[in-house]
């Protein structure tokens, strides 16, 4: 019995390697911490009542914000564990094994786990206070989505210290991810984490496509909808056309792992090129769907930070759109080497560069937008204006790689690796950062302190460019991506140690951001005014933080920049205020189903991740039955009375 | 901030921001259903591809029984012709002779998923199962995911008609079974496309 259970024990847990035992001893600690304090403090009831069981847009904004920004650290540390080792390629830091886990966790977690969460906590934070709505249109659903990607990601990362890391690479290609190479859960992991939480991008899709197309307020059309929101509708619409791609691939992967179904295999007449054909069917509009709210947050950010309105609204939208389109349509520029038709590859090849011209165009339009505009360089600004040269070169060396027979050069090594670093920090987590700056007010009601932010915001650039800019060198000396080790006779050892240094200087900003947080929780500067940056859309003129009503009278907007021409009224006298009627404000309730029917979905992944059907089976009866109980929910929502929302404006400073 | 599930309601515009908000999810529900036919479209392309694949095993002209497709096929139209019986009597506001309807089109979904199942079983004896070829694994998916479909929706439909009968017509209950019948009938769209597909295709 003791004997059996210990063989359990060695195979269920991972062991063998001192850093996994560092993190075992962190993970049990932190979680022994969070429980004392929240039983101390007797926190459990407001966690459940106030976090776990809201669907309040804007707080489940916050709980992505935190989720991603956690993510951002674990994926951030593989990050510098892999550079370690190749700054020092005979020191055997990590292990072979190791570093296959470590760059695949790294890859997935960065996109699926960081980038995505930190998108939809930019989604919720703003859009329904853009809009001049109350709530998403469905803010029940807006919840599940929440959990589904906090379990699947939970999931995901308990690879690590438990079953075992998956280790084919980001996107598990076969027939690498089979069984025959990668037997045991690790892969499963991978294949449940993403399914998972896949599934609740997808219904943010869905949700923030109707919020957008219908929850605008009065007289808001969608020729003068802010930027941002137009931003989040293109990459909506990119989701609700990749994300099903993803869900039938691992799905298939993982038929093929389980049952022993022949999609993907080299025998059974299954084809490995359908896996990737299928995999970036979706993955490349991925890249799209990150960057393209990005393209969003620098639109608003340079209109405020100019005082102008932005340079060719119209020409933004289209660009938008049609990214949204193009996107789909350059999938195979991914194994241009795999050998198929010239025609093929000159079809793809084309596709990609011609995405370079919308992004060009609204480069060009943010160039102009801050063209004799009165500049200031606050944090959100600063973030943008380092986007450009970083964004343009990424963008360049995206067009080097589409060049099709230039592409049978850089495939897989470090160019490419270089590139899309250059592209996805340059322009998401920049693009990410400057719009944390930006709304971090509205939301919390405290600007992050400018001092600690720009010793940030200094480190991740010039770190940026030490790092990566050595890359794109190695990538033309020869040096392919996912090696762990290389001989001193190569001459790569400078460049990549060089390489190194740049990311720990990435990773001094991050802890200065880290810093910047908690130093500005108690002494950032407070925002009585609802309008910190003197701003131009609609969700500057109410309170900060907002009110979970978000706006006490629906405003009725009178055309672009809607907030901005408010103020310009009010300046020179011409404004008319009309009598406010405050009205009962139609609400919907809490519900602990998004979170339990979650929990139920982790069971499904975990049974499955160990071939433990029973567990899986219980799950699924589980997220069945919660369906079940909320399709007999009817009495899902009230109203807040008027004398309730006057006394919370009163208390905010505001008089009705 | 606080919650407020105690206040009551009351507010004189309140049956109409109801109305506006059940059409809002009827929206979205037709926006899932885009999303549907895309998982769909991955399927079938991944048939089309595997199509050829049999790798020495069964094809499928070998074991296709058509006349039990037929029938099934035949079961499953009338059922989404029961179904629109259904929302005409709900549009009468007839709650009796629309949970019938419903009833009706529960006992031919039923059947279709046990005819459905009694393939598979029938194909798995003669040998051919999800591991025998990148064909089959294709067939089963496919088909598969469609009966899984129609099972979820037969699951729906009895939480449906139980909040019918309790509830009778009102604006949500309304909405729910638009949005049944609107996924009963992409069903069946779903459905024609995997008839001419697999079987017609196959049998060819």
């Amino acid at each position: 019995m003791w004997e059996n259970l210990k063989e359990f024990a060695s195979t269920f847990f991972v062991t063998g390697d001192p850093l996994i035992y560092g993190a075992d001893v962190s993970i049990a600690l932190t979680m022994v911490a969070i429980v004392f304090v929240l039983t101390k403090y007797k926190k459990w009831g407001w966690l459940w009542r106030e976090w776990l069981t809201t669907v309040d847009h804007k707080r489940i904004g916050i709980m992505y914000l935190i989720a991603s920004l956690l993510m951002l650290f674990r994926g951030g540390v593989d990050a510098l564990l892999m550079r370690l080792q190749l700054a020092f390629p005979n020191v055997e830091f990590l292990h072979s094994d190791h570093y296959n886990a470590i760059f695949t966790t790294h890859g997935t977690i960065m996109i699926l786990f960081m980038a995505m969460p930190m998108m939809f906590g930019l989604f919720n934070m703003v859009v329904p206070l853009q809009l001049g709505a109350r709530d998403v249109a469905y803010p029940f659903l807006n919840a599940v989505s929440f959990w589904l990607f906090m379990f699947g990601a939970m999931l995901f990362n308990l690879s690590f210290v438990i079953g075992g890391s998956p280790d084919a690479g980001w996107l598990s290609y076969p027939p690498l991810s089979q069984n025959d190479f990668s037997p045991g859960p690790g892969q499963n992991f991978w294949i449940w984490g993403i399914q998972i939480s896949g599934i609740g991008s997808l219904a943010t899709g869905i949700n923030f496509i109707v919020t957008i197309l219908k929850m605008r307020a009065p007289g808001m059309k969608l020729s003068n909808m802010p930027l941002f929101s137009w931003s989040v509708l293109s990459s909506s619409i990119m989701i609700i056309f990749a994300f099903p791609i993803l869900t039938v691939t691992i799905a298939l992967l993982f038929l093929d792992r389980f049952a022993g179904a022949h999609f993907f295999t080299m025998g059974g007449g299954g084809n490995p090129m359908m896996y990737l054909n299928l995999i970036w069917m979706w993955g490349h509009p991925e890249v799209y769907i990150v960057v393209v709210p990005a393209f969003g947050i620098f639109s608003e950010v340079v209109a405020t930070f100019s005082k102008k309105t932005i340079f060719g609204y119209k020409s933004m939208v289209w660009a938008l759109m049609s990214i949204a389109v193009a996107s789909f349509f350059t999938w195979a520029h991914h194994f241009f080497t795999m050998g198929t038709s010239a025609s093929v590859i000159v079809f793809f090849a084309i596709s990609t560069m011609v995405i370079a011209i919308p992004t060009g165009v609204k480069i060009f339009n943010w160039l102009f937008t801050m063209f004799r505009g009165r500049i200031s360089f606050k944090q959100p600004m600063l973030w943008t204006i380092a986007f450009i040269p970083c964004f343009v070169v990424g963008g360049a060396t995206g067009v080097m790689l589409a060049v099709a027979p230039a592409d049978y050069q850089y495939h897989n090594s470090y160019f490419l690796i270089a590139h899309f670093h250059q592209v996805l920090i340059g322009g998401v987590v920049f693009g990410y950062l400057a719009g944390i700056y930006y709304w971090w007010p509205k939301l919390f009601g405290f600007k992050l302190d400018e001092k600690l932010g720009k010793w940030g915001f200094w480190f991740w650039n010039i770190g940026f460019y030490v790092c990566f800019m050595p890359q794109y060198a190695l990538g033309f000396m020869g040096m392919t991506r996912r090696y762990y080790t290389y001989g001193w006779d190569r001459g790569w050892a400078d460049l990549n140690l060089i390489s190194t240094v740049g990311a720990f200087l990435m990773g001094i900003g991050f802890i200065f951001q880290v810093w910047q947080i908690a130093y500005s929780i108690k002494h950032g500067e407070r925002d009585t005014t609802g309008d910190p940056w003197n701003a131009r859309t609609l969700e500057w003129s109410i309170p900060s933080p907002a009110p979970f009503y978000n706006f006490a009278v629906v405003p009725t907007v009178k055309g672009a920049d809607d907030w901005w021409l408010t103020k310009e009224a009010k300046a020179n006298g011409t404004y008319k205020e009309e009598p406010a009627q405050l009205e009962p404000i139609h609400m919907p309730k809490n519900s602990g189903i998004p979170f339990i029917m979650s929990i139920f979905w982790f069971l499904v992944g975990f049974g499955f991740t160990f071939g433990w059907v029973w567990i899986a089976v219980i799950g699924f009866i589980g997220v069945a039955l919660c369906m079940w109980a909320r399709s007999f929910q009817y009495d899902t929502d009230y109203y807040v009375p008027v004398e309730e929302v006057r006394s919370t404006e009163a208390s905010l400073g505001r008089v009705y | 901030m606080t919650n407020h599930h105690d206040h009551a309601h009351g507010a004189h515009d309140h049956e109409h921001g109801h109305e506006e908000h059940e059409q809002l999810k009827v929206l979205g529900f037709w926006i899932f259903v885009v999303t549907d036919c895309i998982l769909f479209g991955s399927l079938f392309a991944t048939y089309a591809v595997l199509m050829n694949s049999y790798a020495g095993g069964p094809t499928g002209k070998e074991l296709f029984e058509l006349p039990g497709i037929i029938a099934s096929t035949f079961i499953l139209l009338t059922s989404s012709f029961t179904s629109g019986l259904a929302v005409l009597a709900m549009n009468k506001g007839k709650v009796k002779e629309m949970i019938s309807w419903l009833a009706v089109t529960a006992v031919l979904g039923l059947a279709f998923v046990v005819l459905e199942i009694n393939e598979f079983t029938h194909l798995v004896h003669e040998g051919a199962t999800m591991a025998t070829s990148a064909f089959w694994s294709a067939f089963f998916t496919l088909v598969g995911t469609h009966g899984l479909h129609v099972s979820v929706g037969l699951f729906w439909m009895v939480a449906l008609m139980i909040q019918l009968k309790r509830r009778g017509i009102t604006p949500v209950t309304r909405r729910k079974v638009t949005n049944l019948s609107l996924y009963w009938h992409f069903l069946d769209v779903v459905w024609i496309f995997l008839f001419t597909v697999v079987y017609l295709m196959g049998v060819m």
